[in-house]
């Protein structure tokens, strides 16, 4: 079990780390969906080592089938977009970025990787459906009917933002031959 | 038993830092998406990992419940800045949205 357990999360491990780096290196945007894919199933994977059934499910069929769906979707429709190569001014604060980052995310690592949590017993039906469920309706009532409200509000903003005409397109649609910005 | 909550503690430090570091680097708008996603979903870990260690309530789960929520709305959100973006630009790279610089 345990051994079993340790050889899954080195597993998940490794892949949600290349999948990561492949995400945000890939030319494509395309490409970086289907890293971004990998890596949500490897968190998956991380969330059973953790005994977070629910979550785990929750994750693949959220993130992988709806928001990814939505990413592909919007990728289809303004089509691939290479990056250009890195101009040499942009080159200073990106080199800075990186290595500030980079520098901040290890020494997280290394202090907090310090911290000695002993893993307590687990009880019966954790992070099951039933325990989920009556944790969300008596702890977090309040919360989840919120969650509807922020989903509704989304989606009226989406609404708001993508279909009404943008001043500039209107600007240009009155006189077409004024084409400067 | 177990693994060590440490080693979850590290693999989340390193994957916010990965999403971070594809957020300022790359300009590509829905590349920077996924990386805010990344960042998103390593705290999600963390949150899932601390939970393990306190398993007498459920609190770190019902939060990632929440946040995988915020993280949908923030994608439709996202999604449909980038499709105006590119109808305003014809092109995803943030560099050229610069119309407050001047």
């Amino acid at each position: 079990m345990s051994a079993s357990f340790s050889l899954l999360f080195s597993f998940a491990a490794v892949l949600a780390l290349a999948s990561g780096l492949g995400t945000i290196a890939a030319r494509r945007p395309l490409r970086a969906a289907m890293f971004l894919l990998v890596h949500l199933g490897s968190l998956a994977l991380l969330y059973l080592t953790l005994s977070a059934q629910f979550l785990a499910a929750i994750q693949v069929l959220v993130y992988a089938g709806a928001i990814l769906v939505l990413f592909v979707f919007v990728i289809m429709m303004i089509g691939p977009g290479y990056d250009r190569p890195t101009s040499f001014r942009a080159l200073f604060p990106k080199t800075l970025s990186t290595v500030l980052i980079l520098s901040l995310a290890l020494s997280m690592a290394a202090i907090l990787g310090r911290v000695d949590l002993p893993m307590s017993e687990l009880p019966e039906g954790f992070g099951g459906v039933k325990a989920i469920g009556l944790a969300l309706y008596r702890v977090a009532t309040v919360p989840f009917e919120l969650i509807a409200m922020v989903l509704t509000v989304a989606v009226l903003g989406v609404l708001g933002i993508a279909r009404k005409k943008t001043a500039i397109e209107l600007s240009r649609e009155a006189a077409p031959q004024g084409g400067e910005e | 038993m177990d693994i060590e909550i440490s080693s979850y503690i590290v693999l989340g430090a390193l994957l916010f830092g990965i999403g971070a570091i594809g957020f300022l680097v790359r300009r590509n708008f829905l590349i920077q998406l996924m990386s805010v996603e990344l960042m998103l979903n390593s705290v999600n870990l963390l949150l899932v990992g601390f939970n393990r260690a306190h398993a007498s309530s459920h609190d770190g789960q019902v939060f990632t419940f929440v946040v995988i929520a915020i993280a949908a709305a923030e994608a439709a959100l996202g999604l449909a800045l980038a499709i105006a973006y590119y109808r305003f630009k014809n092109s995803a790279e943030t560099d050229l949205g610069d119309l407050l610089r001047h």
